[in-house]
Formats: C-alpha cells, sequence, structure tokens
C-alpha cells in the first residue's frame, strides 16, 4: 500500500469509527470537545504510524486504546483540576482492563448507549440549529469541516467556528452526557430527528450543477436516520422519518430533467424510482404504524408519500386516502401549506368544486399573501370548473410572485391557454 | 455511493442443490450483517441458492437459448450479495475487510452505476429512452 492509499484507508477507517470513538470518549472525560480533540489525536497517530505499520486488525480498539492512553497522559499532566482528573483517569484505567466488553454492554444496552447520548447532546436545544446541524455531521456523520463547508456553501472558518463556539456552548451550559428521559424526551428527539431532516432537505434541494457533496447530504441523512432507528428502535417516529427520507430519495433519479428543470411527481417517469428505496420506506413506515406512531406527524408525510409511492402510474394514486392523511395532518401539525397539499388531494379526489372552497378558506385567512402555489393552486381549479377568465387572472398573479423564471414562463403559458380556450 | 459486495465462495460452483451452510459461519455472518445495519450502510442483503438450480440464458445468434445449472465450464459464482451506501471506494473495502470471510471466499467490490456517472450525452439518451417507455406504457 502507498502512502496515500494509506492515508484513503484511514479516512475509511475514520468514518466508520469516529462517532463510536468519541461517544465513547464523552462518556469517560464527559466533555464532546475534549472527547473530539482526543479522538482527533489518537487520528493523528495513526496518519503517522499506519504506513508504515499497515492499518491494523481492529482499527476501531487501535484508536480507542490510543485516545484513552492520550487522555490518561494529558489529564495527569494538567494539575489545576487534579481531584476531579484523577477520578476520572481511575475509573478510565479500570474501564480500559475490561474495555471491550464495555463498550459492547453499552451499545447493547438500550438506555445506556454512547452514541445515542452523543446524538442527543449534538443536537442539543442549548445550540443554534445551524450549530446543530454542524456538530451532528462532524461528530456522527464523520464529515471534516472542509465538506461541511462544502455542502452548506459557506468558508470553512465559518463551519469551524461553528463547531468551536457549539462546543463551548455545551461546555459553559454544562449540558450533560445523557439521555433524556420522561417528558423531556419526546421534545429533545423531536430536536433530533428535524436536524436529520434539515439535513435531508438540504441535500435534496441541490442541483448537478452544485458541488457533489450537497446532494451527498441526503445519504449523510439517511444514513443519521438509520443508525438512530437502530439506537432507537421503539421511537415511532423514528422510523416515520426514515420512512420519509427513504420514499423521497427514491425519486431522486426521476425529479428533474438532465437541464435541472424539475419535474413534478405526477409527470415523473416512475420507472426511474429507486424500488430498493421504496421496499425500505414502507417497511420503516411499517415499523412506525406497529409502534402505534401512524399518526406522527413524520409518519403522516411518509404515509403520503407512501401512497404515491405504491400507485404505480399516476392515475392509480388514492387521493382520497391522501387527503384523509393530510386531514390528520393539519389537526397534529397545522400549516397553511399543508392545509393548501390537502385542497390539492381533497380536488383530485372528490372534484375541484370541493378543493375551492378549502383554497378560498385559506385565500381569505391571508397567511399564504405572498405565496403563489396559492394562485396557482385556485388558477388550477378553476380552470377545471371551466371559469377560465377568473383562472386566467389566477395564473397571472402566480407569475407575477414567483422569482423561479422557468415557473413564470409556464405560468403565463397556462394564462394565454384560459384566453384561447375561453374565445372557442 | 452505492457499492455491491459480491461474496465468491469457492466450491460454490459445483455445491449440491438444497446445500445447508454451517451455523456458525452462519452466526458470524449475521452479527457482520447486524454491524453493516447499526452503522447504517446496509441498504440489502441476500444470500443465493447454488447454480446447481440455477439457469443460463446465453443468446447465440441473438436467440435466447437456455442452460441448466450446474454450469462446467464456470469457475467462480456468486453465493450472495450486500448493497451498501457509503461514502468511499476506501470505505467499501474497509467494510470488506471486516467481513468474516473463510479462506475459500472472496469479496468482489464493485460500484453501483449511477447516471451521474454518465456524460450528459449518454444521460440525455437514456432520458429520451425513458420518456419513450412511459409513452409506450400509456
Amino acid at each position: 500500500m502507498t502512502a496515500s492509499e494509506t492515508h484513503r484507508a484511514i479516512n475509511a477507517v475514520w468514518r466508520i469509527e469516529s462517532p463510536r470513538l468519541i461517544a465513547g470518549l464523552a462518556r469517560m472525560v464527559r466533555d464532546v470537545g475534549l472527547a473530539e480533540e482526543l479522538a482527533q489525536d489518537a487520528l493523528v497517530v495513526a496518519l503517522e504510524q499506519w504506513p508504515e505499520t499497515g492499518v491494523p486488525n481492529n482499527p476501531g480498539a487501535w484508536l480507542m486504546a490510543t485516545a484513552k492512553n492520550r487522555a490518561i497522559d494529558q489529564l495527569r499532566r494538567r494539575k489545576r483540576l487534579e481531584q476531579k482528573h484523577e477520578e476520572i483517569g481511575h475509573e478510565m484505567e479500570t474501564q480500559q482492563s475490561t474495555s471491550t466488553p464495555d463498550i459492547e454492554a453499552a451499545i447493547d444496552d438500550d438506555v445506556g448507549d454512547d452514541l445515542l447520548r452523543l446524538v442527543f447532546t449534538s443536537c442539543h436545544p442549548v445550540l443554534s440549529t445551524e450549530a446543530r446541524v454542524a456538530l451532528t455531521l462532524r461528530l456522527l456523520g464523520g464529515l471534516t469541516t472542509e465538506e461541511i463547508a462544502r455542502a452548506f456553501l459557506v468558508s470553512e472558518p465559518t463551519i469551524a467556528q461553528r463547531i468551536v463556539r457549539a462546543k463551548r456552548t455545551l461546555a459553559d451550559e454544562k449540558v450533560p452526557f445523557e439521555v433524556p428521559r420522561g417528558a423531556e424526551l419526546a421534545a429533545r428527539l423531536s430536536s433530533v430527528l428535524e436536524v436529520i431532516y434539515l439535513i435531508f432537505n438540504e441535500g435534496y434541494s441541490a442541483t448537478s450543477g452544485d458541488d457533489w457533496m450537497r446532494p451527498a447530504l441526503c445519504e449523510d441523512a439517511l444514513r443519521l436516520g438509520r443508525i438512530l432507528a437502530g439506537l432507537a428502535p421503539n421511537e415511532p417516529e423514528v422510523h416515520g422519518l426514515v420512512a420519509l427520507m427513504e420514499i423521497q430519495a427514491s425519486r431522486s433519479a426521476a425529479r428533474t430533467k438532465p437541464n435541472d428543470e424539475p419535474i413534478l411527481l405526477l409527470d415523473q417517469n416512475r420507472a426511474r424510482w429507486d424500488r430498493l428505496l421504496i421496499g425500505r420506506g414502507l417497511a420503516a413506515l411499517e415499523r412506525a404504524e406497529k409502534l402505534g406512531g401512524a399518526g406522527g406527524p413524520y409518519a403522516l408525510q411518509a404515509a403520503i408519500a407512501a401512497c404515491h409511492a405504491r400507485a404505480l402510474t399516476a392515475p392509480d394514486t388514492d387521493w382520497s386516502r391522501i387527503a384523509v392523511l393530510y386531514y390528520a395532518l393539519m389537526q397534529r401539525a397545522p400549516s397553511p401549506v399543508v392545509e393548501l397539499n390537502r385542497a390539492v388531494a381533497v380536488g383530485m379526489a372528490f372534484g375541484p368544486a370541493a378543493a375551492l372552497e378549502i383554497v378560498d378558506a385559506l385565500t381569505s385567512e391571508g397567511s399564504l399573501a405572498g405565496y403563489h402555489l396559492l394562485p396557482t393552486v385556485r388558477g388550477d381549479l378553476l380552470f377545471k370548473l371551466g371559469r377560465l377568465d377568473e383562472a386566467k387572472k389566477d395564473f397571472e398573479r402566480a407569475a407575477s410572485m414567483t422569482r423561479n423564471a422557468r415557473e413564470q414562463t409556464l405560468l403565463l403559458e397556462r394564462a394565454a391557454a384560459c384566453k384561447k380556450s375561453g374565445a372557442n | 455511493m452505492r457499492f455491491m459486495m459480491l461474496i465468491i465462495p469457492k466450491g460454490y460452483e459445483t455445491a449440491k442443490p438444497g446445500i445447508v451452510p454451517d451455523a456458525k459461519a452462519v452466526a458470524a455472518m449475521m452479527k457482520y450483517n447486524e454491524s453493516l445495519q447499526k452503522a447504517g450502510v446496509l441498504l440489502a442483503v441476500d444470500g443465493l441458492h447454488p447454480p446447481s438450480v440455477g439457469a443460463r440464458v446465453s443468446f447465440p445468434g441473438g436467440k435466447a437459448k437456455v442452460t441448466d445449472g450446474p454450469f462446467a465450464e464456470v469457475k467462480e459464482v456468486i453465493g450472495g450479495y450486500w448493497m451498501i451506501q457509503v461514502k468511499s471506494r476506501e470505505e467499501a473495502i474497509e467494510w470488506a475487510s471486516r467481513c468474516p470471510g473463510s479462506e475459500n471466499e472472496v469479496i468482489e467490490i464493485r460500484q453501483v452505476q449511477e447516471m451521474s456517472d454518465f456524460p450528459a450525452d449518454v444521460r440525455e439518451a437514456a432520458a429520451g429512452f425513458a420518456e419513450m417507455q412511459q409513452k409506450a406504457g400509456r
């Protein structure tokens, strides 16, 4: 193996081992920032030694042992927190003698899992959303600062500083390295799920001209979601989120033309949907439902996505079920955008008149006043009802509201089509 | 990116139908599969029956011709596969290296082709083909 091959191999080992490594160290030193430094130190030693010695048989255990030794050395050298250090140092030495079974036991322990603690700490509400995202990708996704910066189209120092500040905040606020329990768990879990879904959506919004790190965020988010599903197998919303992401990701090859122009869901070539991911998504949704989580916001969104995934052709879509699911989502997590989507589903299932009632209620309510899809949907419903003059006005209004040139052209074409049909 | 890890067990080319794998080896493999799953990289995994109960379809002169297994001339056959999603070729290799393989087993790692791997003209052609298929289906 050449030196550069070894470096690439070490990067791969790092990607696989760093989350467990950092999590295990964080439990010992009770400081995520320090744990990451120790893990990085061990990586530096590996980069020095492995090109000479080759990659060891159990690289994870090697890195952990090296990091622990560094931790003990460092703690002994620093005198000012002597008492505490001695305590921790002693604890670590004890742990070291039985290190492997300990780690295995911790991983099998459903409450006391270090990785799960690391997930909850990285997504702690004391941190800003941006900081949670960066820290999660860094500590749990194994991404470098440079990779995160490229993926989010910001400078590397910005991300580096964000991560440093996040770690400092965790230390200053004395955030405990633990899995929240009881009433706190639900809120904290939803913060974790939000971070993962945010990473996914950032990747999903990338275009082919972007750096490949951006679309790769979808895979990073899916990996995090799948890991979390293994760590917290009894939490239905985790499976709901995984289901939603798997099904959305299944459409990625079908959702744009070669020139990046988006293709609407109903116009996509379903032969290009990824059946492997759909199967995984449907299985995850079933797990969420079996755990009694059918009514969770992620599970409901996944169930809606699943209705599309199950339909072999667009006309096969079960729109009345989608309308029911959107209704349930409205009860659970009300938002005008969800209501607009419900209107579309109602229109497809029960005809444009029923949908128009919902849309008109939304219009008079006013919270979507600047949103071009409201007049777009309204125009479409009016068009179907044969009220062409009104439809034309709505399409024109929608065209004036969107900043996307392509969308504007399409809307103006629809407006023009109203005029033509009207003359007939 | 996705990789397929294909396991090639020596001797499987002549294995009898209904061959039962060693329970100990299966247990080790299950543990390995679990580690792939826990790491969030495993998309699919399957073992395959031996070629003695398989068949080959070839196309001499453009016409389909069926040959039942086992296939005398074949030296290596696939015994199963994993589909994994990882960050790099090196990560795929690292995962394959952790497999509790036996002396007579080889794992071949092959990256799954994605549309984005192809140049624009091939992508255009594929898109056109997809559209054609869709129209024909309607």
